[in-house]
This record gives structure tokens, sequence and C-alpha cells, in this order.
């Protein structure tokens, strides 16, 4: 099938969760409301015809101040028996920043959404380990999001491993031998 | 060999006296000591990311850092010094720091790298902007990633570093 042909097929089955599909390059970006995001996928590997038996990569975006709703969750699937792919795009709202996991479906799914939940503080509802895997497990704060400081200073939100660091190196230096 | 009276010190090299035919030199500590640390600089394995690679090509045959005495160990209980090749992340800083307080003094710390000198194009809020935030760097080495040649030199200065070292071997200094 093509791209354009899984689209119409995903717009006339799920017709209320469907929000708007944008075709560019001859890729295809279906965006879909988070809330029946576990069926849609369901259906996206189990229906033969389409049978999406790899998630290529999953991510998340933040659209900070450029659209309502701030996050998206970014699903890339591809069919290797088919060989065709889709990419699905999950609306997530920042005052209920959360989504249903997809580990059930695609077990690879796991790693990517520690990144996507370290990196910007979605969190994935249905998840079996959902910690931090980038930053250290202590750290304030969801890096890749817009409003994050983009220069090294965060002053006196640093990271306390990192400041106890510091504060050794500066109380040895008496017994450095010089 | 007898020696007697008429036997006169021989200076091969500036401070350093040799008596002809007995086997002997005589030289201030200092120079013994120095001329044994810079001729033996074992820094310890330790590569955090691409610095890394280029240090170990010139570990490799090519450049061959053993002919200046520099042998990689793989403890840090045996190294005296440490290359800190690549970006150190706040993160790993800790790690960094645990392996150079294992080391027995004396110990060097070379900084390999725009990115170890001053956190290079950096500026984020995960790396650390330059090892000297958390250890006392002795030779700065710039450069990205800085050429085989450019580690050699920083090498060599190092050596020359420890060579006017004075009175660094007793615990009465």
């Amino acid at each position: 099938m093509t791209p354009v042909q899984i689209s119409e097929l995903l717009k006339s089955k799920f017709q209320s969760d469907v929000l708007y599909t944008v075709e560019f390059g001859g890729q295809v970006s279906v965006t879909v409301n988070k809330a029946n995001i576990l069926v849609i996928m369901k259906f996206l590997k189990a229906s033969p015809e389409l049978d999406f038996d790899y998630l290529v990569d999953l991510c998340g975006a933040d659209y900070m101040g450029r659209k309502n709703d701030r996050f998206e969750v970014v699903y890339n699937l591809r069919s290797i028996s088919h060989n065709h792919c889709i990419r699905i795009k999950a609306v997530v709202p920042e005052n209920d920043c959360k989504i249903a996991s997809v580990v059930g479906i695609w077990a690879g799914a796991d790693w990517h959404e520690r990144e996507c939940f370290d990196m910007f503080g979605i969190s994935f509802a249905g998840h079996p380990d959902l910690r931090r895997i980038l930053m250290p497990e202590d750290w304030e704060g969801h890096p890749l999001r817009k409003d994050y400081p983009l220069k090294s200073d965060l002053g006196e939100a640093e990271w306390k491993g990192y400041k106890e660091v510091v504060e050794t190196a500066e109380r040895n230096k008496q017994y450095e031998v010089r | 060999m007898i020696i007697d009276g008429t036997t006169s010190l021989v200076e091969v090299e500036e401070g350093i006296k040799i008596i002809p035919g007995a086997n002997t030199i005589v030289a201030a500590l200092d120079k013994v000591v120095n001329w044994g640390r810079r001729s033996s600089i074992w820094p310890m394995t330790f590569g955090l990311a691409c610095c890394a690679i280029e240090m170990m090509a010139t570990g490799a045959s090519h450049y061959d850092l053993d002919r200046f005495g520099v042998v990689f160990r793989g403890s840090p209980r045996q190294s005296d010094a440490i290359i800190i090749a690549g970006t150190l992340t706040k993160k790993m800083a800790p790690v960094v720091r645990t392996v150079y307080d294992q080391m027995p003094a004396p110990r060097y710390v070379i900084a390999m790298g725009s990115c170890a000198c001053s956190g290079g194009i950096y500026n984020t809020y995960s790396t650390v902007q330059g090892v000297d935030t958390i250890l006392p760097v002795d030779v700065y080495i710039p450069g990205c990633p800085p050429r085989p040649e450019a580690l050699l030199e920083g090498l060599i200065k190092l050596q020359q570093l420890i060579d006017k070292e004075h009175f660094k071997w007793s615990r009465w200094r």
C-alpha cells in the first residue's frame, strides 16, 4: 500500500480520532488524538494488509508557542513484509502530559519511551520501567523542552551531583602535591 | 679498577658527572628522580569521546608513544597521568574525579582537545566547561580533535614540566 492509501484507510476507520494528514515528499504523517492511540496502533500492527511489525523510531516534539497543544509523540512505523511505512503523530497537551505506552505492542518502544520521558517529561501510562535513561536519576527538568535554559550555566538549578564534585575538587586542592 | 686521587669526574650532561671506569654517576637527586619520572609517564587507559580515537592512534605503531616511555595502564593505581580525551559531561564528572582520586601522587592531568580544555562548542546544560573545574590540569592541548603530533607535543611539554620539578621526592619538601 502507498502511504496515502494507508492514511485514507486510517481516516475511514478512525474518523473521530484522525485530526489531519500531511503529505510531503512522498511521506505521509497522520496526526491523531492520543485518547485512542492504543487502538489505532493495535490495528496497524494486527491487520494483515498493513502488518506494521517494526517500530522504527519513537520520539517527542515540542511546539511551544507554535501550536495550541504543546507536545507531540511521533511514531515512525514500517512493515517489513509489505515494505511500506507511515508516520503517526499523537497530540499531547501540556496540562495532560501523558499518553498510553506502546511497549505491549512493540517491545522496542521501551527505551524510546524512556528517552522521550527523560527529554520532554511526557509520561507513558503502562510503561514497565519509566526511569530517566540519559540524564542522572536525580536531574531536575527535561532538557529538550523549549523553555529549558540553552546555555551551560544553570546557576542554582545545577545538578547536585555536579555541585558536589566541584566542591570536592575545591576542597582537595590543598592536598595536591605541587 | 682502583680509583686513585688523580681520577677526576667527567661531566657528561649538565649537572651529571661520571667517575671514569667506576660505573658510577654523581648527580643531584632531583635530576635522577626527574629523569626516571619523565621517561616513564604511564597514563590511565581512559577515553571519553572522539579524542580518544586520536589518542589510540597516537599509541599505535605509526606514532608510537612507547618510544617516550608512555605506556597505557589499565588501572588508576598504576598510572602517573590521566589524559582527559574528549567531552566531559556532568554525569561523567564524578566518575572522572573518582578515577583521579585513585591515582597515587605524583600524578598529572592532560586536557586533550577543545572540549576538555574549555567545553568547546558544547556550551550546554550537560557539559562541564573545562575539566579544570574539577581537576588540576597540567597541560592543555588545543584542537578538535588534536592531531597525534599535538598529543605528542603535549606529552613532551609534560616531560619538560617534570624536568623542572624540585624536591618532589620526599615528604620533607
